[in-house]
């Protein structure tokens, strides 16, 4: 069995904290830059202007791309001939959070419970998942998660014989009520299947994709595709303003699921897509 | 559409100029709050107090900023969304506020009040934080320093870049979304 010091993670998790809320991965931001070359409406081409001057200047100046530097969200692989040694792993990624949040001078958005609303000042406890793989290594997925867009996200039970118009309904609707609020152009989380939280864990995980990605499935592939031109055509635009750009992207995850049950989650990440990995 | 240098606090006559779509470069004194410290300045007012800033011609706007790296008087600084601070937003208006700055659509009772108190609000690109701080030459906390990033700071700013979202004649420079396109109708 491998043994792996928890140390380890505390400092994975610190750094990916910091650098996350710097750097834009580079699949969000050549998404970016493609959408802007195709505007032509002169608001949408300012707030592109803004966008991609504000990417640049992060990198540059050492101030977060965004002060909502969000919840630490983070998916955990734990590989089961794996060891952690020294602390308990949970412990181990509230620390690496703790430092990072501190040390990059990010925000502390996290209150202690919904009704007390007392600010935790270190931005724990973090929203953690694990999930038991085979192997002997962790892999920690981190998305540093605005409430902004959060906020515009929604989970529904449909019916089964609602099918993928129900689904495609639901979601153009949520994006059309939601309108400039989360901060568009946004990306499309879509969880279909499962129960009621793993459908929306389906959602938040399809956050997690690259932007380039295909989808391997390609009746997947052709959905996410015909929602994203959908929801294009609503004509939003970057910031509510107008354009061709209300949506980066729409990733799709699926599940098996009752015979009763069509579940489905729509969880909306706005375009500073905050996200690393690490792999010890 | 115009352009225009204001200072801020603002005057009666050019919060009643503005009209949706323009763009303003914002320079003087404005103040942050948001959640936590709208729920507290009502709280005062509810308890028959002043609010801890002059609200005659206030600029707030809706941000709880990063803390400062070393060099900068203030971390990355961009708009949060305007919509939670609705329920406050006509009181403040009431009081003599003439322009709030965030992000996202208001309801049709901010709405109301603008027309009815003569003020604005205005919109700031969200995500665009490091590049708004920018814009800010001083910060200090005035009041409710115990809730971090929501204590209410009073900010010196220089040219903040902002578009007047809704006016006092009722104009809105959101779009409306396209249901028909999108194959919602």
């Amino acid at each position: 069995m491998r043994e792996l010091d928890a140390s380890k993670i505390v400092d994975a998790v610190r750094t990916m904290c910091m650098h996350a809320n710097r750097y834009l991965p580079k699949d969000v931001e050549g998404r970016i830059r493609e959408c802007a070359a195709r505007e032509e409406h002169p608001a949408a081409v300012e707030v592109f202007r803004q966008l991609t001057e504000n990417i640049k200047l992060a990198a540059d100046s050492g101030l977060a791309l965004c002060q909502d530097t969000g919840l630490a969200v983070l998916f955990v692989d734990i590989g089961q001939d794996l060891h952690i040694t020294g602390m308990d792993i949970t412990e181990a990624i509230n620390e690496g959070v703790r430092q990072g949040y501190q040390q990059g001078y990010l925000r502390k958005s996290t209150v202690d419970g919904p009704f007390s609303r007392k600010n935790t000042g270190d931005n724990t406890p973090a929203i953690i998942y694990y999930t038991m793989v085979p192997g002997d290594r962790l892999l920690i997925r981190l998305m540093s998660k605005g409430g902004g867009a959060e906020n515009m996200s929604r989970a529904t039970m449909m019916a089964p014989a609602e099918g993928w118009a129900g689904i495609k309904k639901f979601v153009l609707q949520r994006v059309a009520e939601a309108r400039s609020n989360p901060c568009p152009p946004i990306i499309v989380g879509l969880g279909v299947g499962g129960t009621l939280e793993q459908t929306a864990l389906l959602a938040k995980k399809a956050l997690l994709r690259k932007l380039d990605d295909v989808n391997p499935d390609p009746d997947l592939a052709a959905k996410e595709a015909e929602l994203l031109e959908a929801i294009n055509k609503l004509g939003i635009g970057p910031m509510g303003l107008g354009g061709k750009t209300t949506a980066l992207a729409v990733k799709i995850m699926t599940g098996p699921c009752h015979i009763a049950s069509l579940p489905c989650a729509v969880n909306i990440q706005c375009h500073s897509a905050r996200h690393e990995e690490v792999e010890l | 559409m115009a352009e225009y240098r204001l200072n801020a606090p603002l005057s009666e006559a050019d919060a009643k100029m503005l009209r949706a779509g323009d763009v303003v470069l914002l320079s003087g004194t404005i103040y942050t709050s948001r959640d936590a410290g709208h729920k507290k300045m009502v709280d005062l007012l509810d308890a028959g107090k002043e609010l801890p800033m002059p609200p005659q011609g206030a600029v707030i706007y809706y941000v709880g900023p990063t803390p400062p790296p070393p060099g900068h008087v203030i971390g990355s600084a961009g708009p949060t969304t305007s919509y939670r601070m609705d329920s406050f937003a006509p009181r403040l208006y009431d009081l003599g506020v003439k322009g709030t700055i965030g992000k996202g659509i208001r309801n049709a009772a901010v709405k109301d009040s603008m027309k009815k108190n003569g003020a604005v609000y205005f919109g700031a690109t969200g995500g665009a934080g490091a590049l708004l701080s920018t814009c800010i030459k001083e910060a200090k906390v005035i009041a409710f320093e115990e809730l971090g990033p929501e204590a209410l700071r009073e900010l010196k700013v220089e040219n903040l870049p902002l578009l007047v979202i809704n006016d006092s004649v009722g104009g809105e420079l959101y779009v409306q979304p396209d249901l028909k396109a999108a194959g919602l109708e």
